[in-house]
């Protein structure tokens, strides 16, 4: 048991990467769970510093103070959407990587879906149209044609397309 | 010779719908080049000043406070003497206190008291009057992340426009004038 956890805690060291494991040292949690549960929610917010970089790993001096501010409200028992809200109520809904299912952001959740749908309709009926023109029985004017350029064919004539 | 293909022709337009997708998403990238990530619209628009409560750079011992400010239309403007945009935008913020259009109130933002005042001795002093938020907790409030940053408040107390990054000299004619005229045409 010991061992599986202390396996796991690697991975997640791991993933987390050394940047948030230092950025976050001198904060001091209860328990392991507790620091667990912090740590996922700052990477759950951005550094409006360094963009590409969430609160849990970021250096940038804003990220510090944030990281302070969150801590701090944290230690207060906050839940983690009042956090979440002191946040967005200053910094926008930019701050949070996951963005917020409302009017202003429905293109970003739907749109994909929105595509899926007309990719799998242009599919399909190019599909049925392909299938069709194959199944589609010759008629008189086509066989007649079908029939001079075989035999067109036969006498060494090249088809006229 | 007489007729072409048995089977009907597709019409020739629909060649043409991946061009115009093409198009249209290489327009929306070509967009995107122009676009600075690093301007976030801010969500305090339109909406009441944080309240703060700051002692000033020159006499420690008085503070001003969101409630003293209301009833003047003034700019809050975050800088800091390690800033190096600050010094471009510091003679555009010379040249509107020299204007006479709008009060400007200056933000020391995490600086030392020291380095702020050699740098208002160098460059000039445009500040009505001068805060020091030295731990940035007020910056944060405003929602700031970058300096500088200069907000446009009114006498309601409300954030009417957020200037990201320094204030140059086209701003003034094409921002500042006009956002001062629509604040003031609405209190006639």
């Amino acid at each position: 048991m010991r061992t599986l956890k202390t396996v796991a805690f690697i991975g997640l060291f791991l993933i987390s990467g050394f940047a948030g494991a230092t950025a976050l040292s001198s904060y001091t949690f209860e328990d392991k769970a507790e620091e667990q549960a912090f740590r996922e929610l700052s990477a759950k917010i951005r550094c409006l510093v360094c963009q590409n970089q969430s609160l849990a790993d970021s250096d940038a001096e804003l990220a510090n103070d944030l990281r302070r501010e969150v801590y701090a409200l944290w230690k207060e028992q906050k839940s983690e959407d009042e956090i979440v809200d002191f946040l967005v109520s200053r910094y926008g809904d930019f701050v949070l990587y996951d963005p917020p299912f409302k009017p202003s952001t429905y293109i970003l959740w739907f749109g994909p879906f929105i595509l899926l749908i007309i990719g799998v309709y242009v599919l399909s009926r190019a599909l049925k149209s392909k299938t069709e023109a194959d199944e589609a029985e010759l008629t008189e004017e086509e066989q007649q044609r079908l029939k001079t350029l075989l035999s067109d064919t036969n006498n060494n004539q090249e088809p006229s397309k | 010779m007489s007729n072409e293909t048995p089977t009907p022709t597709p019409s020739r337009t629909r060649y043409l719908i991946p061009l115009f997708v093409f198009l249209i998403m290489a327009g929306f990238l070509l967009k995107g080049l122009f676009m600075d990530p690093r301007h976030i619209p801010s969500v305090l628009i339109n909406k009441p000043a944080p309240e703060f409560n700051l002692p000033t750079l020159y006499n420690p011992g008085k503070t001003v406070n969101t409630e003293s400010m209301k009833g003047k239309i003034w700019i809050l403007n975050v800088w800091a003497s390690w800033c190096v945009a600050c010094r471009a935008e510091h003679q555009v913020l010379n040249t509107i206190a020299d204007m006479g259009i709008v009060d400007i109130i200056g933000l020391d933002y995490k600086d030392e008291a020291a380095d702020g005042k050699r740098w208002l001795q160098q460059l000039g002093n445009p500040y009505k009057e001068v805060l020091v938020d030295k731990s940035g907790r007020t910056g944060i409030d405003f929602g700031v992340y970058g300096v500088p940053e200069s907000f446009l408040i009114d006498a309601k107390g409300m954030i009417r426009h957020k200037f990201t990054g320094p204030i140059n000299y086209p701003d003034i004619k094409e921002v500042l004038i006009p956002k001062l005229n629509e604040i003031k045409g609405a209190i006639k």
